[in-house]
Parts: C-alpha cells; sequence; structure tokens
C-alpha cells in the first residue's frame, strides 16, 4: 500500500494510529462517557460527524491563510471553525432530526473542546494532505475514536457486574483498560509496514 | 460560591492546585497532554511550563476583562484568548529548542483544549480579582507540571533506565519498553491513581481508628 493512498490514511487514522489508543487525543469524553454503550455509540457519531465538517472547513481556511501569509493565526482560526461548526451542526439537527438532537443533546457542545477534532485539523495541515485525504483522514479517525469508544463501553458494562477492590473503583481501573486495550491496538503497527 | 464572592488571598489559594485540587490526580481533567508527553522527563517538564505560563496568563487577562466580557460570548472569547497565548507559547518554543518543539509535536497547540484551563478560566478567573486568579493559576499550573514529571520520571525511568538523560540504573537493567510507548502512560498513570486511592483509604480508616480508640462512637455503628 502507498503510503499516501486513501485507503492506507482510512486505516492508518481508524487502526494503525488510533485516535484514543495511541496518539492519546480525546481521553476525556473516552474516559467521561464511556460507560453505557449507547451514549458512547451516540457521541463517536457525533464526534466524526463534526470532525469531517470541521476537517472540511480547515482546509480551506488554511488555504486562504496560506494564501494572505498570515499562519500564526492558525490555531485562533482553527478554534472558531470547530466552534463555529459545531454549534452549525448543533442547530442543523435541531431543526431536521429532533430526535437525534435529543439523544445527542448536551454531547454536542462538548465536542469543542474535543482534542481529537482540533488534532485532525492540525495534522492534516502538518502532513500536507490535499482535499481527498483530508476527508479520509477525518472519517478514520472518527471511526477510530467510536471504535474504541465501543470497546471501552462494552467492557465497562461487563465490569459493573465484576467485584473489584475497592481502591481501584473509577478512574483508575478505567486507566489500566484503557492500557490494555492500547496494547492489544500495538499489535496492528505491523499493518503499517513500522513506518506508520 | 457565590458569583461575586472575592476570595481572600491566602497560601491556600496557592496550595489548593498542588495537591488537594491537583487538576491531573484528583479532578482528572487534561488528560491528553499528561499522557502523550510524558514518555519522558524533560519533555513532561516543558509541557508542565508551558501550560502554566498560558494558565497564568489566561487567568489574569480573563480575570481583567471579567466586568467587560458579555455572558453570553464568555466561552467563545475565554478561548480566544487562551488560543492567542498559546500561539505565543507555540512560536516561542520553536525558537528557543526545536528538538523540544519536534518532541512535543502538535501537543503545544492543543493545549488550546486543554480543559483545565478553560476549566480554571470558567470557574474561577472570571469571578475573582487579579491577584487571587494569578496566584491561583500559578498553584493550578505547579500542580500540573508535578503531576506530569510524577508520570515522565516513573516512565523514563523504567522505559530507558535514565531521568533526564543521567543513567540512574546499572547498565544490566532491562529497559521496559512498554513504558515508554502509549500502553505505558495508560499503566503508570493508573498505578499513581491507585497509589493515591489507597493513600486516602488509609487516611480514612486510621482517623476512624483514632475516632474509636477515644471512646467516641463513629456515626452509630
Amino acid at each position: 500500500m502507498a503510503a499516501d493512498s486513501l485507503t492506507f490514511i482510512f486505516l492508518n487514522a481508524a487502526i494503525i494510529n488510533n485516535f484514543v489508543l495511541a496518539m492519546f487525543l480525546g481521553i476525556c469524553p473516552f474516559l467521561g462517557v464511556s460507560a453505557k454503550k449507547e451514549t458512547a455509540w451516540n457521541m463517536g457519531l457525533a464526534t466524526t460527524f463534526v470532525m469531517l465538517i470541521s476537517s472540511m472547513c480547515a482546509y480551506g481556511v488554511n488555504g486562504l491563510l496560506v494564501s494572505l501569509h498570515i499562519e500564526f493565526l492558525r490555531l485562533i482560526c482553527y478554534i472558531a471553525v470547530i466552534a463555529s461548526a459545531v454549534q452549525v451542526v448543533e442547530m442543523v439537527i435541531k431543526k431536521f432530526s429532533p430526535a437525534l438532537f435529543r439523544a445527542l443533546g448536551i454531547y454536542l457542545p462538548l465536542i469543542t473542546t474535543n482534542c481529537a477534532v482540533l488534532g485532525i485539523a492540525l495534522f492534516q495541515t502538518a502532513r500536507e494532505y490535499d482535499f481527498p485525504q483530508s476527508l479520509a483522514f477525518s472519517i478514520g479517525g472518527g471511526v477510530g475514536f467510536t471504535l474504541a469508544l465501543m470497546l471501552m463501553s462494552g467492557l465497562r458494562e461487563k465490569l459493573e457486574l465484576a467485584e473489584v477492590p475497592d481502591i481501584s473503583q473509577g478512574a483508575a481501573l478505567t486507566l489500566m483498560l484503557a492500557g490494555l486495550l492500547s496494547l492489544a491496538f500495538m499489535g496492528f503497527a505491523g499493518l503499517g509496514g513500522g513506518n506508520a | 460560591m457565590l458569583p461575586n464572592q472575592q476570595e481572600q488571598v491566602t497560601l491556600d489559594t496557592f496550595l489548593r492546585g498542588l495537591w488537594e485540587e491537583n487538576p491531573v490526580f484528583v479532578m482528572v481533567l487534561g488528560m491528553c497532554p499528561t499522557l502523550a508527553v510524558t514518555n519522558s522527563t524533560l519533555n513532561a517538564l516543558a509541557m508542565g511550563l508551558a501550560t502554566t505560563f498560558v494558565l497564568v496568563a489566561s487567568g489574569a487577562l480573563v480575570s481583567l476583562l471579567r466586568k467587560v466580557i458579555p455572558k453570553q460570548v464568555r466561552i467563545a472569547t475565554y478561548i480566544i484568548i487562551i488560543a492567542t497565548f498559546v500561539t505565543m507559547v507555540d512560536y516561542g518554543i520553536q525558537a528557543i529548542s526545536l528538538d523540544l518543539y519536534n518532541a512535543l509535536g502538535a501537543f503545544i497547540a492543543l493545549i488550546v483544549v486543554n480543559c483545565v484551563i478553560l476549566g480554571r478560566a470558567e470557574a474561577y478567573a472570571s469571578k475573582q480579582r487579579v491577584g487571587a486568579s494569578v496566584i491561583n493559576a500559578l498553584g493550578m499550573g505547579g500542580g500540573f507540571t508535578f503531576a506530569l514529571l510524577c508520570l515522565g520520571t516513573v516512565r523514563e525511568l523504567l522505559g530507558k533506565g535514565t531521568i533526564l538523560g543521567l543513567h540512574i540504573l546499572p547498565a544490566g537493567f532491562q529497559p521496559w519498553v512498554v513504558m515508554i510507548l502509549p500502553p505505558g502512560g495508560f499503566f503508570v498513570l493508573g498505578g499513581w491513581l491507585l497509589l493515591f486511592s489507597w493513600l486516602r483509604q488509609r487516611k480514612a480508616r486510621n482517623a476512624r481508628k483514632t475516632v474509636a480508640a477515644q471512646g467516641v462512637p463513629a456515626h452509630g455503628r
């Protein structure tokens, strides 16, 4: 597989360099909303959607900034773009699908401070992806995020029935689980030929 | 806390962030940089200092402007203020040490979305005087740096046998490479959290024992 093919970029973002488990982006929602499978699924969907929108916007904004030679404003522009993308997505969903809006509820505004979304925008700029590559990258990142969230919530739902020592309740146990998952995902590194 | 209540500046304003309300170990905020850049002590220290600078500077500015910023757009304003300081740090580190800049990568820019900073701006700096905000931000930044160093030293020591590049462990030590890879971050942070919750429990148990020994009945048991 060529390193810049769309399939490779997608797989790389989703599995090999999984955003949550290998690159530590979006840990806060990963620890925060992974208690139930249903909320995890909704959060994953919403985040993927915002990633896609903001990745497209960021691509356009970056082109504009480079042509005007004001790249130092990049960070401020990106964060503004993401915040407005979240706002727009929220309004559109509210208008066209009130059911989905209720399901996503409070998770939508939280996505603004999800570092995975800003991370996508920053990485696609740093790696100089063109437009289709950026799309593949952001969808891959979203899928990877959803995958990690679903795996984690599945594990945590099982753990609720298990007996664990008192001191490991809460964040400590979740982190240990995340470590194991991350260890498992390292096995995928071979897929990328080691040059990921 | 009431919205307009001004807090007296005491030593506690500073110390609270270091231990009692430690952003990483107690509030479990700002996890992404905590895990991502702590594979060596130096990176952890640099990240902690950069975050502290942004915390203090944005805390001071938000506190100065707290009567000017309209309530409806306050979050957006905070984020713009934070992003400005992060851009300064980003270019600053690039000028000071390019190696460090490459090691930290996109995580300097990602200080913008560190929930510790936005949380401080919203919960503290927007309500308190400049002096109190700066001192509180210093404490929080200190606590964050301390937590990062806790992770960074353990991971570097076990992963490479060194601290700040100096060999500490004997040459026969087989490095645990997993510690400087992503899973190590999760394991070490989980380990620290276990340790702290064990200490807390032991303290609570000892307190109960002391009370029982003095012959005072503990809460209806």
